[in-house]
C-alpha cells in the first residue's frame, strides 16, 4: 500500500496527561482522511506532532514511506505538510497576495515582486476553483474567502498534505458546500487531505476512510463507505449513543417566569425587544427558537440583570425581579449558561475549582467574614468535577487548558449545581462533540424532571425540537408563535423564524 | 519533570539578575575598569558595615511599597503608572500632619502613616474612578496625575505650609519613624521603623488578594469583566477599590521618607524614582509580595552600594543604572530564558 503519510504507535504525553497514545494513522495519496474524536481526543495533539510543533514521546513517522524527525513547522512545510488552522493567522491589512507570500516573498533586484507573487497566486486560485481575488484587502473579504487563503497558503508553499482543522466551525452552510467542492478538486489533483472534525456528517459527505481516536487512544480506521453515523459514533464516545434525547412528556405546574410586556435596548439604543411576553413554568423546557439577531440575546441579558429594560415587568414566582443586578437575579434562584463561555462564563486564568464558585465563592462554606476557604472550595469543585466528568487533570489546572466540552460540561455542574428554580440555556452545545451534547441534554431533561423550569435558546433546530416541551418563536423583538414540537415540523418553524405570521395563523 | 513551570517561574528572575550582572561585568571591562574590583566596592557600599547595611534597609522600604501598589494594581488588570505621583502626595500628606500637630506619639504617628495612605488612595481613586464610570484608560490619567502631584506638592510645600520656604520644618519627633537606638546601633543611617510598615503591608497585599473574597473579586475582574460581571461582582467597584488600594499602598511609601528618611517635604525639580522604579520592582518580582520584597532587597542594595563604586573601585555610578536596565531588560525578555528552558527540558528526556 502507498501511504503519503504515516504516524505509527504515536505516544504524546504531557504533565499528567497522556494525550496520545499508541495511535496510529496512515494516509493514502490522493484520500481525505477523518480524524475523528470528541473534544479533548487528542485529535489537534496527534495533528500537532505531524506538523513539528510537539515531540512524541514514542513512536514514528513516515513521509512516502521515508522515516522523518520532524522537529519543527519548517521541516513539515519542506515535506510538503500544510496546515489550514481553525483560527485564521491573517494580517487584516494586508491584501491576500501579501497574507500568502508573508515569509517567503519572491524578490526581484531586493524588492518584492509583488506582480509575479499576484500571477502565481491567480493560476492556483483559478487551478483548485477557490474563486479568491488576489488584491483583495483580508480585512474586506468574508470568513469562507479567508479561509481559502490559508489554503492558498500552504498550496503556494507547494504542500502535497493538507491538514484540516475543523474547518467548517465558522462557516455558513453555504460555506461548507462550496469547501467540500474545494477539498474535491484538491484530492483530484494529487493532493491528500487530512479533516479533523466530530462533525460525522461531513465524514460521511467527503471523506475514503477515517481514523477515530477515542480519550487518546487509537481505536481504529475504517472505511467511510462500509460505515454510517450511529457506528462512527458510537466508536467515537465508545458507546452508543442516541441521537434524539429519551424523554417523558413533561408535566409543568405552577408559572415560574413570566415576562410581561419587556422592551430591552441594545448598546446601541435600538430596541431589540419590543414588548415581548413569555411564561415559564416549572417542569417543563421552552425552547427559543429564531434568527440570531431578533432579540434573544438582550431578552436573556434583561432576565439575568446584564442589562437593564426599558420597560416591562420579569417576574419569578411573584417576586419582581426587573432590573436587579445579575447578583440578586442569582440569588433569586436563576442560573445562566452563557452563549459564550469564553466571555462571560468562565476567568480562562482561573483554576478551574475555583471557577466552580465564581457565583458563591462569598457564601458559606466557601467563604465566611470575607476570608476565603479554599479547601472548602476544592472539595466541592472535585465533586463536580467527578459528577459532571469534567476531564481535567487536577482542579488546580487553569481553565483555559480544558476542552470546549470539558469547560462546558463545568459551567453546567456550576449553575445546574445551586439547584435553582429557573435554568437559561444559551447555546448550551455549541460546538461541543456528540458525546458531550448527548450528556448536557440528558442533564438538562434531569432537571425538568426535578421541576425546574428550563429556557433554552438554540440556533440549532434539532436541539430545539429534541429538547423542547413547548417551542416559542422569537421573530422582530416578540414571540410570534408558540407551538409544540410534535405538531411542527423543521420547515415550518422554519417559515415562523422567517416572521411568517400567516404560518401562525394556521398553527393555533 | 527537570523543570516545573514554578521552578522556572522563580528562576527567571535570579538568571535575569545574574545576566545583568555579568552585562554589567563586561561593560566594565569593556571601558577599562576592573569588574571585580567594580562589584566587591557594591558589596561593601551596602554591606561592608553596620552604617551601609541600615542605608540599604532604609533604601529598600520605599521601595518595597511602590513595588506592591504597582503589583496590586498589576494583578487586578490595571497599569498604574501614576505610583509616582501617589508617593508625593502620600509624602506631602505625612510631613502636612508632622509639623502641624502636636500630639502624643502614640496618636501622632499613625495619623501621619495613615494621612499618607489616604492621599495615596485618594490620588489613585481619580483615575479609579474615571475609568470605571468613562473608560478613561488609566495609564494617561496616572502620567498626568504624576506631574499634577509634582507642581501641587511644590506649590503647597511653598505657599500653604511654609512661607515662600523650599522646605517645610522638620516634622515633630511624636511623628518621627525614627528611633535614636536604632540610628545610634547603624552609625547614625537613616533607617526607621518603616521597613516594619513595608513588611507588614507585603503580608496585607498577599492575604488580601489571596485569601479574601475581595482580592478573589478584584483578580477576577482584571482577568475578565465579563465574566466578572455575569457572575453578579460589581466591576466598576472593583476597578476603584484596585486603584485606591494601589494608591494608599504608593502613599505609604511616601510616609517612609516623610516621616522616616527626610523628616521634612522639599520643593522638588523633578520626580523622585521610587514610583518608577516601583514598576521594575514589581515586574522583577513577578507581581507577587514575596517576590517584590525580594526585588526591593535587590535594588536598594544595588542603589546604595553604587554610591561606594566610584571611591572604592573608581567605576561611575551610573554604571549601576545600566546593571539595572539590564536586569530588567533580561526579566522583560524571559521569553529567551524560558525558551531556552524549554529546550533544555526537551534534551534532558
Amino acid at each position: 500500500m502507498d501511504y503519503v503519510i504515516e504516524m505509527l504507535n504515536i505516544r504524546k504525553e504531557f504533565p499528567g496527561i497522556v494525550a496520545n497514545d499508541n495511535i496510529t494513522l496512515q494516509v493514502e495519496k490522493g484520500e481525505i482522511h477523518a480524524l475523528l474524536g470528541e473534544n479533548g481526543a487528542g485529535k489537534s495533539t496527534l495533528m500537532n506532532v505531524l506538523f513539528g510543533l510537539y515531540q512524541p514521546e514514542r513512536g514514528e513517522i513516515r513521509v512516502r514511506g521515508e522515516k522523518v524527525n520532524i522537529n519543527n513547522p519548517n521541516v513539515a512545510n519542506e515535506l510538503g505538510i500544510g496546515m489550514v488552522h481553525q483560527h485564521f493567522m491573517l494580517v487584516d491589512t494586508f491584501t491576500v497576495t501579501e497574507n500568502i507570500i508573508l515569509g517567503s516573498e519572491p524578490k526581484k533586484a531586493g524588492k518584492v515582486d509583488i506582480k509575479k507573487a499576484e500571477k502565481e497566486v491567480q493560476e492556483l486560485s483559478e487551478r483548485y476553483g477557490l474563486n479568491v481575488d488576489p488584491r483583495a484587502k483580508i480585512r474586506d473579504i468574508s470568513v469562507g474567502m479567508e479561509q481559502r487563503v490559508e489554503i492558498l497558503k500552504t498550496l503556494y508553499r507547494g504542500a502535497e498534505i493538507l491538514i484540516f482543522d475543523e474547518p467548517t466551525a465558522v462557516l455558513t452552510p453555504q460555506e461548507i458546500k462550496e469547501l467540500i467542492e474545494i477539498m474535491k478538486s484538491l484530492v483530484k489533483e494529487g493532493k491528500s487531505i487530512i479533516l479533523i472534525t466530530h462533525k460525522l456528517k461531513e465524514i460521511m459527505e467527503v471523506c475514503d476512510r477515517c481514523t477515530v481516536i477515542r480519550k487518546g487512544e487509537g481505536i481504529g480506521t475504517v472505511d467511510v463507505s462500509e460505515t454510517n453515523p450511529t457506528e462512527l459514533a458510537s466508536l467515537m464516545v465508545g458507546r452508543e449513543v442516541n441521537f434524539s434525547t429519551e424523554k417523558t412528556p413533561a408535566t409543568p405546574k405552577e408559572t415560574y417566569l413570566s415576562v410581561q410586556d419587556l422592551r430591552v435596548k441594545d448598546w446601541r439604543g435600538v430596541e431589540m425587544v419590543k414588548g415581548l411576553n413569555l411564561d415559564v413554568r416549572a417542569g417543563e423546557i421552552v425552547g427559543l427558537a429564531g434568527v440570531d439577531g431578533n432579540g434573544q440575546t438582550e431578552l436573556i441579558e434583561a432576565i439575568t440583570g446584564l442589562k437593564k429594560s426599558e420597560s416591562g415587568s420579569i417576574k419569578l414566582h411573584d417576586k419582581v425581579i426587573t432590573n436587579l443586578t445579575p447578583r440578586k437575579v442569582t440569588e433569586s434562584g436563576v442560573s445562566h449558561i452563557p452563549q459564550d463561555r469564553h466571555k462571560y462564563g468562565l476567568v480562562l486564568d482561573f483554576p478551574i475549582g475555583e471557577n466552580m464558585v465564581l457565583q458563591s465563592y462569598y457564601q458559606e462554606p466557601f467563604a465566611k467574614k470575607g476570608v476565603m476557604n479554599f479547601k472548602n472550595i476544592y472539595k466541592k469543585a472535585q465533586e463536580l468535577i467527578e459528577e459532571y466528568d469534567v476531564r481535567t487533570p487536577d482542579a488546580y489546572t487553569k481553565a483555559r487548558a480544558l476542552s470546549g466540552g470539558n469547560q462546558q460540561k463545568a459551567i453546567i455542574g456550576r449553575e445546574v449545581d445551586r439547584s435553582p428554580d429557573l435554568i437559561i440555556a444559551a447555546q448550551p452545545t455549541r460546538g461541543l462533540d456528540v458525546g458531550a451534547i448527548e450528556f448536557i441534554h440528558k442533564k438538562l431533561i434531569e432537571e425538568r424532571d426535578k421541576g425546574r423550569a428550563v429556557l433554552l435558546l438554540s440556533f440549532e433546530l434539532d436541539e430545539i425540537m429534541n429538547l423542547s416541551d413547548r417551542i416559542a418563536v422569537m421573530f422582530d423583538g416578540q414571540i410570534i408563535a408558540e407551538v409544540k414540537p410534535e405538531e411542527t415540523n423543521e420547515q415550518d418553524l422554519g417559515l415562523l423564524m422567517a416572521g411568517n405570521k400567516s404560518q401562525k395563523a394556521g398553527e393555533q | 519533570m527537570l523543570f516545573s513551570n514554578k521552578v522556572v517561574n522563580i528562576l527567571i528572575p535570579i538568571i535575569s539578575v545574574l545576566l545583568g550582572l555579568l552585562a554589567g561585568a563586561i561593560i566594565m571591562l569593556f571601558f577599562g575598569y576592573n569588574p571585580v574590583a567594580g562589584y566587591a566596592a557594591l558589596w561593601n557600599g551596602a554591606f561592608s558595615d553596620i552604617y551601609f547595611f541600615g542605608e540599604t534597609i532604609r533604601q529598600v522600604t520605599p521601595y518595597i511599597l511602590s513595588g506592591l501598589a504597582v503589583a496590586f494594581a498589576l494583578r487586578t488588570g490595571l497599569l498604574n503608572i501614576g505610583v509616582e505621583g501617589q508617593v508625593f502626595v502620600g509624602w506631602l500628606a505625612s510631613v502636612w500632619v508632622g509639623v502641624a500637630f502636636d500630639l502624643p506619639m502614640i496618636i501622632h504617628l499613625p495619623m501621619a502613616v495613615i494621612a499618607a495612605a489616604l492621599a495615596g488612595a485618594f490620588w489613585g481613586f481619580i483615575p479609579g474612578i474615571l475609568k470605571a464610570k468613562l473608560g478613561v484608560h488609566e495609564v494617561i490619567v496616572t502620567i498626568m496625575m504624576n506631574y499634577i502631584a509634582l507642581y501641587i506638592s511644590n506649590a503647597i510645600v511653598r505657599n500653604v505650609i511654609t512661607d515662600g520656604e523650599d522646605r517645610t520644618e522638620n516634622i515633630a519627633d511624636s511623628a518621627s519613624l525614627g528611633a535614636d537606638w536604632i540610628a545610634q546601633l547603624t552609625f547614625f543611617s537613616r533607617l526607621h521603623y518603616g521597613i516594619l510598615i513595608a513588611l507588614f503591608m507585603a503580608v496585607v497585599m498577599w492575604f488580601i488578594l489571596n485569601k479574601t473574597t475581595t482580592g478573589f473579586e478584584l483578580r477576577s475582574v482584571g482577568f475578565n469583566p465579563h465574566a466578572s460581571n455575569y457572575s453578579g461582582m460589581n466591576v466598576k467597584k472593583n476597578i476603584v477599590l484596585a486603584m485606591v488600594i494601589s494608591g494608599a499602598f504608593a502613599g505609604l511609601a511616601g510616609a517612609m521618607e516623610g516621616l522616616g528618611t527626610f523628616g521634612y517635604m522639599n520643593v522638588k525639580s523633578g520626580f523622585t524614582n521610587i514610583g518608577f522604579d516601583g514598576i521594575a520592582v514589581a515586574l522583577l518580582g513577578a507581581n507577587t509580595a514575596l517576590g517584590v520584597v525580594l526585588a526591593a532587597f535587590l535594588f536598594g542594595t544595588l542603589k546604595i552600594g553604587a554610591l561606594n563604586m566610584p571611591t572604592e573601585a573608581g567605576v561611575p555610578t551610573e554604571l549601576v543604572e545600566i546593571v539595572i536596565a539590564l536586569i530588567i531588560f533580561f526579566v522583560a525578555s524571559s521569553y529567551i530564558i524560558r525558551w531556552v528552558f524549554l529546550r533544555m527540558k526537551k534534551e534532558g528526556k
